[in-house]
């Protein structure tokens, strides 16, 4: 039986095309502080135009351990929207369609929807390409309508061959990568624990209850295991009797 | 005044209401043959399953909005901001792929130990039927959360009724009550999955139960247990239902639940399987997805669908598909009168039947895989291979299962 499950795993295996990226990337929902400073950067830099409409403040403050008086003072901008409100903004249709030809994609489920690895991966890939209508472009979404809004605090990256290489010997596929060309407010470094802490604080935010069903869950387990090693010694108790 | 004897009141409940006649006829006086092995497990595993859709059911109709305004956001709505919430959701999502699992599992156990054939043939059609319906109860569910996958799934499936000649496109647009799926349709389905298919399904499962305890279970062996009784018509190599297999189950049910809770618990998307991608995205009918796939309990006869890309006797590839597609599932139901050997059990068939079945589940698996990927012309020559193969178990099957041969069957079950 084994040896048939083998040679048919075998037989299948190269039937599924296996994909993987190079930057993985992740998330850590017991990571708090990751997360107030994923809050911090995405009710700064992103809120302005991304809503998160399935997520209230409220909740976000409870499950980020946030005192309510200071999530009003510094993350509730707008003293139209209450506490118990879903995270949105002013952000009307019409102006949106005017200055990037697209309304800004809610965010909520964002992480979910095109996975960690691509909101991390999108988020470090903006250069400079004067070619474009906001002077910048995207590794990963070729003609981005989005300008790169953490530009201050990552600088300016350029798109060109790898250092050392010659632009003339190299494939154009080869020049694609990217390089500080000039610095922002953060290092590299730090900006990119930027990056990680706002796609980790969307991962949070595409499903919150994670934290609860993974806290729940080894109570559950146990359970079901104690049931089951009981159920078998019963079972195995009224199964003496048949030959 | 003296409260009435015990026996009094049982006396009064049976004289009206056959309470304790159905408890000894189908639990405590029910024989089942003593040798069921794990492959037995899967039939109150799919019960387990459906009891689970029905009630996590019933809690999600309580919040679910079924509008093409409100849907999507009615389930994030659950997600979030109904207690428990999240978990009667993912019940439900990684029950609905359980429910596929074990019932294809409790399915191939029938291929195996040749549950289908006579006396229990009407067992074998009244499953089938369960399965048929039970396709149509998933595909219409699946349309409720109203995402991108769910729409243009939806969208695939209905336009596969405009490829049938004549009556097609006005049937395509009856079934989905407009030109494209809309709010019409979301309507619709949502009766349909939550009542009227129900009801079906309920009344299947009680044909299937019924049929079953008129003739008996099967058994590994193939032999049947009630030509050998004892005085008092008792099967010989039979035990009863409760208390032996109620236990037995319930060790079952125990195992698959850890398996199950530790998915709903830790990975309710199941790999991106059980709840895809595309389908956090609202449903939008102006952008396609890239690529369109159903659910991975119905990617095997998708496959076949995608395979047919050719036309025969003047009919067109697209109607063809659909045919080996219906096709497909519709040749189980005639299985117990293709099977033409002296034997039940793959236990004492000869080594064809083995090789067949054989290359049946490896067919069956390949299509499934098939059906999931992106076509690419390599994928669909290996897809109609596999769709030969898949016919070929059933469409051969009264050749080499009368020409090859079998190994006599015992007449009694020997140990357990």
């Amino acid at each position: 039986m084994k040896r048939w499950m083998l040679v048919l795993w075998l037989l299948l295996m190269p039937l599924v095309a296996l994909g993987s990226d190079a930057r993985s990337v992740s998330p850590d929902l017991n990571d708090k502080a990751s997360l107030q400073r994923g809050l911090k950067f995405y009710v700064n830099y992103c809120l302005g135009c991304h809503t998160l409409e399935y997520q209230r403040y409220s909740r976000t403050a409870a499950d980020l351990d946030i005192p309510q008086a200071l999530m009003e003072e510094h993350l509730v901008f707008s003293s139209a929207q209450a506490f118990d409100d879903p995270m949105v903004n002013a952000l009307k249709e019409e102006e949106a369609q005017q200055w990037w030809g697209v309304r800004p994609p809610d965010l909520t489920l964002a992480t979910k929807h095109r996975g960690v690895d691509w909101v991390y991966a999108y988020l470090l890939g903006f250069y400079e390409d004067p070619s474009r209508p906001l002077g910048v472009n995207n590794i990963l979404v070729e003609s981005v309508a989005m300008p790169n809004v953490l530009e201050p605090l990552q600088g300016v990256q350029v798109m060109g061959c790898p250092q050392g290489a010659s632009r003339v010997l190299s494939r154009p596929e080869e020049c694609r990568e990217l390089a500080l060309a000039r610095p922002g407010l953060l290092s590299p470094a730090e900006f990119e624990q930027a990056v990680f802490d706002i796609t980790n604080f969307l991962a949070y935010v595409s499903e919150p209850s994670r934290l609860k069903a993974q806290g729940v869950a080894p109570g559950v387990m146990i359970f079901v295991f104690v049931f089951g090693v009981m159920a078998y010694l019963l079972k195995r108790e009224y199964w003496r009797d048949v030959r | 005044m003296a409260a009435p004897k015990r026996e009094e009141n049982q006396g009064w409940m049976d004289r009206r209401f056959p309470a304790r006649r159905l408890w000894q006829d189908h639990l405590a006086n029910y024989y089942v043959p003593k040798n069921l092995n794990v492959w037995y497990l899967f039939g109150s595993l799919a019960l387990l399953m459906l009891v689970n859709q029905v009630l996590t059911g019933i809690w999600l109709t309580m919040s679910y909005d079924p509008s093409a305004e409100g849907a999507f956001a009615s389930i994030q709505y659950i997600m979030r901001d109904v207690e428990w919430g999240w978990l009667i959701r993912h019940l439900h999502t990684t029950g609905a792929s359980a429910l596929f699992i074990v019932m294809y599992l409790h399915m191939f156990r029938g291929l195996l130990y040749g549950s289908y054939k006579a006396p229990r043939e009407l067992v074998w059609i009244f499953g089938m039927a369960l399965y048929l319906v039970l396709m149509a109860e998933a595909f219409m569910g699946y349309l409720l959360p109203w995402g991108q996958m769910s729409y243009w799934g939806a969208q695939v499936i209905t336009s596969l009724f405009s490829a049938i000649p004549g009556i097609g496109p006005g049937l395509a647009e009856w079934v989905r009550g407009d030109y494209l799926v809309s709010g019409v349709t979301l309507n619709r389905f949502f009766a349909l999955h939550v009542i009227a298919l129900p009801l079906v399904i309920l009344l299947l499962v009680v044909l299937h139960i019924v049929a079953l305890h008129e003739v008996g279970s099967n058994n590994p062996e193939g032999i049947e247990i009630r030509e050998h009784t004892d005085a008092e018509g008792r099967p010989l190599d039979g035990i009863a239902f409760h208390p032996y297999y109620t236990l037995k189950d319930l060790v079952g049910v125990a195992v698959f639940l850890f398996v199950f809770c530790g998915v709903v618990f830790y990975f309710p998307e199941g790999g991106g399987f059980f709840i895809e991608a595309p389908n956090y995205a609202p449903a939008d009918p102006f952008t396609t997805p890239e690529h369109i796939a159903p659910v991975w309990y119905f990617t095997p006869f998708y496959a076949i669908l995608r395979a047919v890309n050719f036309s025969l006797l003047g009919l067109d590839a697209r109607f063809l598909g659909v045919v080996f597609m219906a096709g497909a599932i519709a040749v189980l139901f005639v299985l117990p009168w293709l099977d033409r050997s002296p034997a039940r059990s793959m236990r004492y068939k000869g080594w064809a039947s083995k090789a067949m079945l054989g290359l049946f589940v490896v067919s069956f698996v390949a299509l499934g895989v098939l059906g999931i990927l992106p076509s690419t012309p390599v994928r669909t020559h290996l897809a109609q291979l596999f769709t030969a193969t898949y016919f070929a178990y059933f469409l051969l099957m009264p050749f080499y299962t009368r020409w090859e041969k079998t190994r006599p069957v015992p007449e009694r079950v020997v140990g357990r």
